[in-house]
């Protein structure tokens, strides 16, 4: 079995009272498309935002290619590697898309990945790499802030909620394109509210409820009435209506 | 044409109050810290400069070569330190952190030279004689030359700020902090940059104005940083243009207070300021919030 790239022990984070995370721990493992579903609240998004640096735990770590670096600071963890596309996508909005990619690519490490490539991947974003990003779509926006991510030649991408205010179509053309981009050889940490969606790229995955991990998983292994109990934290039977989760949006996704 | 040359004289001053703006306009801009000490530090250059002449003898014009490096280097420092942790407990510490600055600089001044004025003598050089335009109007060399470095600095300003890689990431941490972070950037580093960049400017306002008229300890506060916030709120916040149009405004009000009545000349330049804060708070340049 091989070293994790990535891996979290136990780890225990807190929002001022409320405790978000509660003891979880995963393994990454080189090329692997790690999925954490969950619904709202669940601390998925702390769990990524921790993992990039942006906050501290309460306790447990996070280790990096052997290395213990729940110390280290979010600039020096992205140039080591580990990259995050954060929730709501976070473009720079007084600078252009081009300019956008030239941030991201700061501090690249040597890779496949450069502003050429990206504008190969998303063949229209060419065209308008001198626009600012506001005069983009929502989904025009999220492949700007996955090209942002590639071109600093992560060893681990972390992507939080993709889909995440886009509608169900972009989401699917969006997710269409991550085969091509695991192609360059990255190791995938996704958080996903969009069960669907996760399980179809999914290698692994991680089901978090308030703070707790409920299931985990090969998604072949899972059955679908395995990850809604999870999901929802219920014991027994799912609750009537709960076959949205399979059909690409969740009730809290459409409530967003 | 005494109005004219009213409104000559008030463009020139307004490229003094730009250069003295500028810094304060950047560093709110990025860091969003209002920089109270930013008179001071002009005045603290001003005195740096005195000291340099008066111990290397290089003339007065070449000064800045050395004063400007030396302020910022401060920037950068003062950054790191005592901004930065200010910063890191939230913006409103910064504003008493760097009005405590003012205090301490102002009475280390006091302390260690002294009250006196003092003035960065030009000598008898080409920058102290004048020009007429007809009989009434007459244009100082050393206004004409402080507006065109405020207009040079200013377009050196923008250009690196949207051409070179560090300007980039000075608009990248602006507008997202935590984002530029996950992309690798220390914006710790970027705003000891752009400190430095603002304490550089700093250093050229205050031999400028030292040049242009006396300074004490206390020029910096009663003065300067009078000044530059009317200049900064008039034109608009984090516009570099609008810095150079806040300028121009508040001198040419100013000079036209003055030509009604000589006592009305700062009351003017308040009045504009009120006026724009009243109808249109964002600054003449300014988006709306």
């Amino acid at each position: 079995m091989s070293e994790p790239l990535l891996e979290v022990r136990e780890l225990t984070v807190h929002h001022g009272q409320l405790r978000a995370l509660d003891q979880v721990s995963l393994r990454v493992l080189p090329g692997e498309v790690y999925a954490i579903i969950g619904a709202n609240g669940a601390g998925k998004s702390t769990l990524l935002r921790t993992i990039a640096g942006l906050h501290q735990p309460t306790s447990g770590s996070v280790w990096y290619d052997g290395k213990d670096v729940t110390r280290v600071r979010t600039e020096r963890r992205a140039t080591q590697g580990i990259v995050m596309v954060p929730e709501g996508r976070r473009l720079f909005g007084s600078l252009s898309v081009q300019e956008n990619l030239q941030v991201g690519a700061s501090y690249a490490r040597p890779g496949p990945w450069n502003i050429e490539r990206v504008y190969e991947t998303f063949e229209w974003m060419k065209d308008r790499r001198s626009q600012l990003t506001a005069q983009l779509s929502g989904g025009e926006q999220q492949a700007v802030a996955i090209g942002r991510a590639l071109v600093a030649n992560p060893r681990v991408l972390l992507l939080d909620e993709l889909s995440l205010g886009l509608a169900p179509v972009v989401v699917q053309r969006i997710y269409a394109m991550l085969p091509q981009i695991l192609a360059s050889g990255l190791t995938v940490l996704l958080v996903e509210q969009d069960v669907s969606q996760a399980l179809r790229v999914a290698s692994h995955l991680q089901c978090l409820l308030e703070g707790h991990t409920t299931l985990e998983g090969k998604p072949a292994d899972v059955t679908p009435q395995q990850v809604e109990a999870a999901y929802f934290g219920l014991e027994s039977s799912a609750p009537e209506g709960s076959t949205s989760l399979w059909s690409g949006s969740t009730p809290s996704s459409r409530a967003s | 044409m005494v109005w004219v040359n009213a409104i000559i004289q008030g463009i020139l001053t307004g490229g003094l109050y730009a250069l003295f703006a500028c810094g304060l306009s950047l560093m709110f801009g990025v860091m969003k810290v209002v920089n109270l000490a930013h008179g001071d530090l002009a005045i603290v250059g001003a005195y740096i400069a005195l000291g340099v002449i008066t111990i290397t003898h290089i003339p007065v014009l070449w000064s800045f070569v050395i004063v400007v490096p030396i302020m910022a280097v401060l920037g950068y420092a003062l950054q790191r330190t005592v901004i930065q942790a200010a910063l890191d407990r939230s913006v409103l510490t910064t504003l008493l952190v760097t009005f405590g600055l003012s205090v301490v600089i102002e009475n280390a001044l006091l302390q260690f030279i002294n009250a006196n004025s003092h003035a960065l003598g030009v000598g008898n050089s080409i920058i102290t004689g004048s020009f007429s335009i007809g009989s009434q109007i007459q244009i100082a060399y050393l206004l004409v030359l402080i507006f065109a470095v405020a207009v040079v600095v200013l377009l050196g300003l923008q250009y690196f700020l949207s051409a070179s890689r560090y300007g980039r990431m000075i608009r990248a941490v602006a507008d997202d902090r935590e984002a530029a972070q996950l992309s690798g950037v220390d914006y710790r580093h970027v705003f000891g940059i752009a400190a430095a960049i603002a304490f550089g400017t700093v250093a050229l306002s205050g031999i400028a104005y030292g040049m242009y008229s006396q300074f004490a300890p206390t020029t910096g506060t009663d003065t300067i940083l009078l000044f530059a916030f009317a200049a900064v709120v008039i034109g608009g916040l984090g516009s570099l243009w609008g810095t150079l149009l806040g300028g121009v405004i508040l001198g040419v009000a100013q000079q036209i207070g003055a030509q009604i009545n000589i006592s009305y000349e700062v009351l003017a330049g308040y009045i504009v300021l009120l006026a724009v804060l009243v109808l249109r708070p964002q600054g003449l340049t300014g988006r709306r919030a």
